[in-house]
């Protein structure tokens, strides 16, 4: 028993290694593969455009239970006025990110991660290697600039689609006041709120990516080999992201 | 080993023997053990002596190129991207010129009709001799082909081995083809090496093998199914394990 937890203790931390360094090495190939704009903008579509509906769709529904949870318990203490500013922190700080996170792991993140697997599974990634070009730029980093560039803008667009959300059960149908509801976001709402959600979407794009390329990249060029890829990169990247959620709430208390 | 320039050199032997490992060795894709290792002059690198820097490897693949065994199109491009993709990577042609080296290409293996189709829409025998114009696209000096003709019908067998001597004398290059199909590949290859056991057991003109007296050279040309390389994979007493009744439930 003890054995087993040590030696999966291990592989943990030979596998956060071994990200490290195909992090590193996706870095170094950033600046030169950034130039080829077609590529990494396809992959911004890939990545955001194509995982909008589920983000939107998911976004209003956990407005609507912040919503309602919100009202339930404002309401105890006599401060349903106060519902537009919890909904809005709630949001932008912590279930914009993270649920577009794992949102994003589970759509674009196991996309990514099989695509790659099976091209390392068909040898084009080795077909590649012989025509001279390099995987990991032609292929890697425009995927992980996408994710990169994508999961900021989804976990926007989630937080503003939630608090809309919120709107709809607090004023719509709760009865609270609109103008207690936006009076109160605004006032409660402040630049800090908002640049800890930006940092915090920003760390979860390139953790997701960074997961899912790698995962991919490296897959065993088998079925099962990318099968196990496709759900590594689901449950790696949810453990990186709240882990870091962890990590980014504290230093910014 | 020594593979001549301007001729088709075949690599035959049993399965799991070395042969793709010997493909991508050459082209670097592995590093050797031991031993060295020289294309067109060139030192490999080895894990036991230092060769080239990666620019330098990529450099000389840029004179080579490779037939996957399953073709190994990009499955997201069309025919006419996939032979376009190396002169888009490390070209500065204008599009109207790089039209006309794919449809050339293309024209070559007889697929001009198909280069709007998608790989998804090809056939064995199309994605071979697509990935075959990919692979002269960049004029090579060397070609490998990793099986060529697994899963072919005899008649794109027949085109796949036409092609490759047409392309081997029209381009003037040095082909190397890993293959155990003995009977197709004795019809174009000038030299034949056969491997067993990871190491060269024969070598010579087609000819010359199907003469060799060694057992497994015989085993090998005349596909007979038990001789040096066993028919059956090693395994215990096949009574004693039968009668054995310590693994039943």
């Amino acid at each position: 028993m003890l054995r087993e937890l040590r030696e999966s203790l291990v592989d943990s931390i030979v596998s956060v290694g071994a990200i490290g360094r195909f992090l590193v090495r996706v870095v170094v190939q950033v600046p030169r593969a950034a130039l080829r704009l077609d590529l990494v903008i396809a992959q911004i579509y890939n990545a955001g455009a194509r995982s909008l509906v589920i983000i939107m769709l998911s976004g209003l529904f956990v407005g609507m239970v912040v919503g309602l949870q919100g009202f339930q318990l404002l309401q105890r203490f006599g401060s349903e006025d106060a519902l537009g500013a919890a909904a809005a922190i709630g949001l932008v700080k912590e279930l914009g990110p993270v649920i577009t996170a794992l949102l994003f792991a589970g759509r674009a993140g196991t996309a990514l991660a099989s695509e790659l697997g099976l091209m390392r599974a068909t040898d084009q990634l080795s077909a590649m290697e012989i025509m001279a070009v390099d995987p990991v730029r032609r292929v890697v980093v425009p995927r992980f600039l996408g994710g990169v560039i994508a999961m900021p803008l989804l976990a926007a667009i989630f937080s503003v689609i939630g608090i809309y959300g919120a709107q709809v059960i607090g004023v719509q149908i709760m009865g609270v006041d609109a103008g207690s509801f936006w009076s109160q976001m605004r006032a409660s709402v402040g630049l800090g709120d908002v640049t800890e959600g930006i940092v915090k979407s920003c760390a979860f794009g390139v953790a997701c990516s960074l997961v899912a390329v790698y995962e991919g990249y490296n897959a065993v060029p088998t079925a099962e080999g990318v099968g196990r890829a496709t759900t590594r990169t689901v449950v790696t990247s949810a453990v990186f992201t709240l882990f870091l959620d962890y990590l980014i709430t504290a230093s910014f208390l | 080993m020594q593979i001549p320039r301007s001729r088709i050199t075949a690599v035959m032997g049993p399965s799991g023997t070395g042969k793709t490992t010997l493909l991508r060795l050459i082209t670097g894709q592995l590093q050797a053990d031991s031993g060295s290792l020289h294309v067109d002059g060139v030192v490999l690198r080895t894990r036991a002596q230092p060769g080239l820097s990666r620019a330098e490897l990529y450099a000389l693949r840029k004179r080579m190129g490779m037939l996957f065994q399953n073709g190994a199109l990009l499955t997201d491009i069309s025919v006419f991207e996939n032979v376009a993709f190396p002169l888009r990577e490390h070209t500065r042609l204008p599009e109207r010129l790089i039209r006309q080296l794919v449809l050339t290409k293309l024209q070559a293996v007889g697929l001009r009709g198909a280069a709007q189709l998608m790989p998804s829409e090809l056939s064995g025998g199309m994605s071979r001799r697509v990935a075959l114009a990919r692979a002269i696209v960049m004029d090579p000096e060397i070609l490998l082909y990793d099986e060529p003709f697994v899963g072919l019908d005899p008649i794109s067998m027949g085109v796949i081995l036409r092609l490759i001597r047409r392309l081997n004398d029209a381009l003037g290059l040095t082909s190397i083809v890993v293959s155990h199909d003995v009977q197709e590949i004795s019809t174009v290859a000038d030299k034949v090496f056969l491997l067993s056991g990871g190491a060269v057991v024969a070598e010579g003109s087609p000819q010359e093998l199907h003469g060799n007296p060694s057992e497994v050279v015989k085993q090998f040309m005349g596909g007979l199914a038990d001789g040096p390389v066993p028919f059956h994979y090693p395994a215990p007493d096949y009574f004693g394990e039968l009668l054995d009744r310590s693994g039943a439930d």
